[in-house]
């Protein structure tokens, strides 16, 4: 039995605790806001955020989050800096299949928690994580500046 | 075919295939072309509101539904807005026409002087308004046809447009935050599936030892038919991990494959057969020759979404069982034809329903793991949902042509070009299911009784699949074209977005400057001078006044800039790019400008955005992909194997787009790769005086063509 916080409320599983997160968050936790892309840690689609760390939910096993805390992209609305970078992508139409968006989100988010003026090679470092293939990049680098623009605006 | 009427109209004339009114008030819409992250939605929502005067509020989108939507065919070929927006667009300015004609009656005011806001007709002289839903009461709307030619000679006053930023994706938010794609559907009893394919979309298992694969936790289920194995369970955590265990016991028979070698090589050394299919005018008298050949490996559409589909049963009539099938399919009718005859069913008892996936850029496995859903679904009647591997989608998916093409042309003293005869060597561009007799559909080739892979035929100019663009759009006194069509290769191939004309473009456009070099002419100029199309030559002089053109320098100092233009399918939209890149070990872009002209821009940002993403696609195209096989399968089947373009090199984009509001809309899709490539060919030659015409420009191809000049 792994227990952890899953956005907020504790969450339980009874599943195989060598399975790796994705799985457990896509299926029993129903968190269909989490993307499976490789399986591998290559891509980033699974991205979600563990006790404020951006990490590829692929190759963390379930029982390695016991007691951690969860955020998966169905929180941003709720958390202060998740919704100004989803509402920056969203003003910026920041994606074209968008299936690689959310785990970008988490990137993004977990990096403006800790600072909130990266330095471009910061964010560059960070998105490099993650791969995009419809060539949303452009729109994405853009989504990321103003969300950075509002969040110092706000100070 | 009747003039003016858009096609689509024709197969579907009755305005209730367009456009429905609901019992609250809204409006449905439907059509056949379905959002693959192309932004189509928004363009079609848009197009509705503009015709209706409504807002997006009050419409409602149903796209790609067997039992609902029009049958518009595949969405492919750069036609969504060219072909889909115009049959909507149409039956919707009919619907205001004719609705209006009644509007007038019914408020007693002349037509002309109606207007039309948020849906309701009214006049300055009346007080009351009335709307489409209350009309359409007194009318037979289950009967009205809208296939006869607009007459706008009389049309409402005045129309309330919404601004542009109205029509934002309406899909984005909630895939962002939860569920919105194919792959997040559930069903309460349903059954995950993994499908044992091979390194190779022909490889086949030897022997399956069936206790020991039903043997793994997870799975409960397995399913042997014919060479289509199948485990199946619950959990699909548990259920990937006993695949991953199944895989490793299963030795696989592959065909055998010609060797991994160059381009060139491999496409002249298969059996072709051979046609010149152009030969006009008369050659002029020339100086000099010239004779190049370029390549272009096979690419994968190495989509971040794994090919998807989930099928359930469901009783159609009383008596007889029925399919639903969930895919992200490019055309749910022939996956629907293609899966009944796989399944031996009647197309009366599918229906099939687009629902979104991950990236599309052209036949994917999206239909392949469609037909696997449905066969389990269909086998054991309960709900299925297939996810593929991401070896499978790497390998066992159809994959894009490689080409070859060799281009010969004499120019002349007055710098013209005075002949020009192109070949190419390239497999067909265009598997899809239906296209041909037999059956395009991975599971059909190992379900027993095995469906024969179609005879492989390509698709014929004007269109074209490997040759499509092959015809330059320059003016050539002389033109002569042989292809050379290879029918076997050593992979699944099938369209990838812009199919041929990625090659042929990058090709002619390599060659003409090749050309403007040995007459020792601007590679612009080159250009506009063998040009009278005066949009062509628009967008070229813009898309060089923007990027400063004529600063640019004698290069030969590792940076370069390079020019080339491109028309996609000689009558869909105009593109001219520049690219202004920088080599050390690699080639980087530094900057792009580019100029588009598409006619009348019906979603402006829609457009933008397929236009960033043709140019970044056809950056990384051209700098890094080349899918790899062995004697064991491909090779290139993951992340780490096939490389693609990474936020760390992404150029600044300077895109213009030409506002042609009195043109027709025309297909922009597809327009940016071929001349992005090319004009990266031209800014190395103009960096480093090297010439390379073989893709992809890795550092190693640069290298070796920097060592075989010293």
């Amino acid at each position: 039995m792994t227990v952890f916080q899953l956005n907020g409320a504790t969450t339980s599983t009874a599943v195989d605790g060598k399975l790796p997160l994705v799985h457990v968050l896509r299926n029993p936790c129903d968190t269909k806001d989490v993307r499976f892309g490789c399986g591998a840690g290559n891509c980033g689609a699974c991205t979600v955020i563990v006790d404020g760390v951006a990490q590829q939910s692929c190759g963390l096993s379930t029982e390695s989050i016991e007691g951690c805390d969860v955020f998966t992209p169905a929180a941003l609305q709720s958390d202060p800096i998740g919704a100004v970078v989803l509402q920056a992508f969203l003003d910026e139409q920041a994606a074209q299949c968008g299936y690689c968006i959310n785990g970008i989100l988490m990137s993004l988010t977990a990096l403006l928690k800790r600072e909130l003026n990266p330095s471009k090679e910061k964010i560059i470092e960070t998105l490099n994580r993650h791969l995009c293939r419809c060539g949303a990049h452009a729109r994405i680098l853009r989504a990321t500046e103003l969300a950075m623009h509002r969040l110092q605006a706000k100070g | 075919m009747a003039t003016g009427i858009p096609t689509s109209i024709q197969t579907a004339p009755l305005l209730k295939q367009w456009v429905q009114l609901l019992a609250d008030g809204r409006f449905q819409i439907y059509s056949g072309k379905v959002e693959l992250g192309q932004g189509i939605s928004a363009a079609l929502v848009k197009v509705a509101c503009e015709e209706l005067c409504i807002h997006p509020g009050q419409v409602d989108l149903v796209a790609g539904h067997t039992a609902l939507s029009p049958d518009e065919g595949y969405t492919a070929g750069s036609l969504s807005i060219e072909a889909g927006a115009t049959a909507l667009r149409h039956a919707c300015i009919y619907m205001r026409l004719l609705f209006a004609i009644q509007a007038a009656e019914h408020l007693a005011v002349n037509l002309e002087d109606l207007t039309l806001d948020q849906g309701m007709f009214g006049a300055l002289q009346s007080k009351e308004k009335i709307g489409f839903h209350a009309l359409a009461k007194d009318t037979n709307y289950a009967l009205i046809r809208v296939d006869t030619p607009l007459d706008q000679s009389r049309d409402v006053k005045k129309l309330i447009q919404q601004p542009d930023e109205e029509f934002i994706r309406f899909d984005l938010k909630g895939k962002f935050t939860g569920a919105g794609f194919v792959h997040d559907m559930v069903r309460s009893n349903m059954l995950h599936a993994r499908i044992l394919r091979g390194p190779h979309a022909e490889a086949r298992a030897r022997l399956v030892d069936a206790a020991h694969l039903r043997s793994f936790e997870g799975v409960t289920k397995l399913v042997i038919q014919g060479d289509f194995i199948a485990l199946l369970g619950p959990d699909e955590g548990m259920l990937l991990r006993a695949y991953e265990k199944a895989y490793a016991t299963i030795e696989w028979q592959l065909p055998n494959l010609p060797a991994f070698q160059e381009i060139e090589t491999l496409l002249t050394s298969l059996p072709s057969v051979d046609e010149k299919v152009v030969a006009q005018g008369k050659a002029l008298p020339s100086s000099q020759r010239l004779t190049r050949r370029y390549s272009k490996p096979y690419i994968a559409h190495a989509s971040i979404g794994l090919a998807c589909a989930l099928a359930e049963p469901m009783r159609h009539s009383a008596n007889k069982a029925g399919l639903t099938v969930y895919t992200h399919s490019q055309g749910v009718f022939k996956l629907r034809q293609e899966i009944a005859a796989a399944l031996g069913i009647s197309v009366d008892m599918l229906d099939v329903v687009h629902s979104p996936g991950a990236g599309c850029y052209g036949h994917n496995g999206a239909d392949d793991v469609a037909l696997d859903a449905a066969f389990l679904a269909h086998h054991l009647q309960v709900p299925v949902r297939v996810q593929w591997t991401r070896q499978d989608e790497m390998s066992v998916s159809p994959l894009g042509s490689a080409s070859l093409i060799e281009l010969s042309a004499g120019v002349n003293d007055q710098g013209r070009i005075a002949d020009w005869q192109a070949q190419v060597w390239s497999h067909s561009h265009l598997n899809r299911p239906g296209w041909l007799p037999g059956n395009n559909l991975l599971g059909a080739w190992a379900l027993d009784p095995k469906a024969p892979r179609p005879v492989q035929k390509d698709q014929v100019l004007p269109t074209g699949g490997g040759l499509r663009n092959i015809i330059p759009y320059y003016d050539l006194p002389a033109l002569d074209v042989m292809h050379h069509f290879v029918p076997e290769g050593p992979l699944r191939v099938s369209a990838l977005r812009s199919l041929g004309g990625f090659a042929n473009t990058f090709a002619i456009e390599s060659f003409m400057d090749e050309l403007a070099e040995s007459a020792t002419v601007d590679p612009l100029e080159f250009r506009l001078r063998h040009l009278t199309d005066t949009r062509a030559k628009h967008v070229l002089q813009a898309t060089a006044d923007a990027a400063n053109w004529n600063s640019r320098g004698e290069g030969l100092n590792g940076h370069g800039y390079g020019i080339a233009f491109g028309r996609y399918k000689n009558h869909a939209g105009y593109c001219a790019v520049v690219v202004q890149i920088e080599v050390g070990e690699s080639i980087r872009v530094q900057q792009v400008w580019c100029t588009v002209d598409a006619g009348r821009i019906v979603h402006r940002d829609g457009l933008l955005n397929q236009i960033e993403g043709g140019l970044l696609q056809a950056i990384s195209w051209t700098l890094k992909e080349s899918v790899t096989w062995g004697p064991a399968g491909i090779t290139s089947n993951c992340w780490d194997t096939y490389s693609i373009l990474g936020f760390d090199e992404i150029p600044q984009l300077h895109i213009d787009l030409v506002d042609a509001m009195d043109q027709p809309s025309i297909g922009a899709g597809e327009v940016a790769a071929g001349p992005l490539a090319a004009a990266i060919a031209n800014a190395a030659h103009h960096a480093l005086g090297v010439r390379p015409r073989h893709l992809p420009l890795t550092p190693d191809r640069l290298l070796q063509l920097i060592h075989s000049q010293d």
